[in-house]
């Protein structure tokens, strides 16, 4: 029958050597070789469209790489999906947009902010997903 | 022995319940709106109601767990607690921070990370605050008597949740970086290291609740918690599946998810078994209810439904969708919100001294909380599963889809009611046991 001693070196055991293989994989899935989000594409603009995503909470209602609110439609392809055009119109806009009844908080961006978040939304449209770029519909334009 | 200090843990409990309560009502905003009503836009978009009710969520839950720390350490180091005045300061200061960030939230000041939405500066506080519940909590530990495991898993569980705050705090440029590492901070919360708390406070109960030899329960609380971090910490993979990480989350991700209701399975066996196993009645049935509900109910919310959509090719249609917001839910609610009120249900016969624990209240908000919530997750299932069909496989409109699955938020506000009946009636019983007294702690108690 298991001791207790038994029961805590499993504990202690299994935690640690799960914990080391974890810090190797991430180590090794971060590497610049594996690099999957064309990460030296990330510019300046890039940066400061992600800080206003983040300030407006953008992620409270949509979802981003499909981790969000389930609120509002996923945005991971939207440049791809909607074109540029209409995405800097609903970002600029003054009142709350609501093409389907469901209303968006109104921010009325400047030109250069909507053109800040196009751009990091740009970046996240080429990232490789393996996978949920292509399956997930309506994302991809071959599914449109 | 009880011991005075233990009283502290009372006003923790107390702050629990008020936002707990106020968590509620900002899930009923969210629901409406999903469900087409949603009149208080442009007081309180979507995005600040769900800022607001995750957030209430894990500070209603830290300062339950905090309440549960503050009872239970004295009682197992056999000493009181090193100072009772910082202890308040500390809850005052985590209510205050909590205040702060929700109004925050309300003014478009906050980070836009889910669940970890409180804004930076703030996030320092947060770490203060913890640092002295820590420091309180650990230097009790090391003055006492004695240092069971229990209280040891339970202040590791406490030590390495504050530690996991950290990941959260580190600046990328990335989003997909920015991603990763907030799981580190949630996921091994939620998966890992909370399970450890919960494991301690489990074994603490039961301890209590079915007289069953301390060295047994103890034995199996670390295979238990074995098991969770044997499959958790690696489980964290099935977060990476599709955010832009390499492939090899998938594999590692999908083996280890898949055994992670073993560890939800083994603690649910483990608390039956004890149950069975016991000679002690304990006359406070309405705790043990709330005990084994936990375990049972954390096999099903986590355990099996988190399962269910945690493997790679099935991940693949249901990543982003209300599929999580179901397992989300139960999840919570069965391994963490019952924990904490069975402690409380536990904890406030012995501070205050008034044996409420028989009443119809008592037993009528275990079932209809309970009921409401297992209905409110299957609302939550149609509809997700519904989207990922309507939405996925026959590539139907975002927002056509929601239209077609409203019907379901109805059914789902329906079921959030009887579940707000059910709080609201364990609410009562905890204002009914009135303030915690030292004559009540100087009595011996089972």
């Amino acid at each position: 029958m298991l001791s207790k001693k038994q029961a805590r070196a499993f504990f202690l055991g299994g935690t640690l050597v799960t914990f080391l293989i974890f810090i190797g994989l991430t180590v090794y899935s971060l590497s610049e070789a594996q690099d999957q989000s064309n990460y030296k594409d990330i510019t300046e603009q890039v940066v400061r469209g992600k800080h206003l995503w983040e300030s407006n909470n953008c992620m409270g209602c949509h979802t981003l790489l499909g981790e969000g609110g389930y609120y509002a439609p996923e945005l991971t392809k939207v440049i791809e999906r909607r074109g540029e055009g209409y995405v800097k119109a609903l970002l600029m806009s003054p009142n709350p947009w609501a093409p389907n009844g469901r209303k968006m908080v109104a921010y009325g961006f400047s030109e250069d902010q909507a053109t800040d978040i196009i751009a990091f939304l740009k970046w996240i449209g080429n990232i490789d997903l393996n996978g949920f770029e292509r399956v997930v519909s309506p994302l991809a334009k071959d599914n449109n | 022995m009880k011991y005075k200090s233990q009283k502290v843990a009372y006003w923790f409990f107390a702050l629990s319940m008020l936002l707990f309560v106020l968590q509620l009502v900002y899930g009923f905003i969210m629901g409406f709106a999903h469900a087409g009503l949603d009149g208080l836009h442009s007081i309180i978009p979507f995005n600040t109601a769900k800022a607001v009710h995750l957030n209430l969520l894990v500070v209603w839950l830290l300062s339950g767990f905090m309440g549960a720390a503050y009872y239970i350490i004295p009682e197992e180091a056999q000493r009181e607690l090193v100072s009772v005045k910082l202890a308040y300061v500390q809850l005052i200061s985590l209510a205050l921070v909590g205040v702060a960030a929700i109004v925050g939230f309300h003014l478009n000041y906050w980070e836009g990370r889910k669940f970890l939405e409180i804004p930076r500066p703030l996030d320092y506080l947060v770490v203060v605050n913890v640092l002295l519940f820590l420091g309180l909590i650990l230097v009790t530990l090391f003055k006492g008597k004695r240092k069971t495991t229990t209280a040891l898993v339970l202040s590791m569980g406490l030590l390495f949740a504050a530690l996991l705050y950290l990941p959260g705090m580190l600046p990328f440029d990335s989003q997909v970086l920015d991603s990763f590492f907030r799981w580190w901070v949630v996921h091994l919360w939620v998966e890992g290291v909370w399970e450890l708390i919960m494991g301690g406070i489990l074994s603490f109960l039961l301890i209590k609740l079915t007289g069953v030899d301390r060295e047994v329960i103890e034995k199996w609380l670390y295979v238990i918690v074995g098991l969770t971090f044997l499959s958790g910490i690696l489980g964290t993979g099935h977060h990476y599946y599709y955010i832009g990480v390499n492939k090899i989350w998938l594999i590692v991700g999908g083996i280890f998810s898949a055994m992670e209701p073993l560890a939800f399975l083994a603690m649910a066996l483990f608390a039956v078994n004890m149950y069975r196993k016991g000679e002690k009645k304990h006359p406070n049935k309405q705790a043990l209810f709330w005990t084994l509900g936990s375990a049972i109910v954390s096999f099903m919310g986590a355990g099996l439904l988190g399962m269910a959509h945690t493997l790679p090719q099935t991940n693949l249609y249901t990543h982003g969708t209300l599929v999580t917001a179901m397992h989300g839910h139960l999840a919570f609610w069965g391994a963490y919100a019952m924990i904490v009120l069975a402690m409380i249900s536990y904890v406030l016969p012995n501070l205050t001294g008034r044996k409420l624990y028989n009443g119809a209240r008592g037993r009528a908000a275990f079932w209809l909380s309970n009921i409401g919530m297992i209905g409110m997750t299957v609302a939550f299932g149609v509809a997700g599963v519904a989207q990922v069909y309507l939405e996925r496989i026959m590539k139907m409109d975002f927002m056509e889809v929601q239209k077609m699955t409203e019907i379901h938020f109805y059914v789902l506000i329906l079921c959030a009611t009887l579940f707000l009946i059910g709080v609201i009636l364990f609410i009562i019983d905890f204002i009914k046991y009135g303030r915690p007294t030292d004559e009540a702690l100087e009595t011996n108690q089972p």
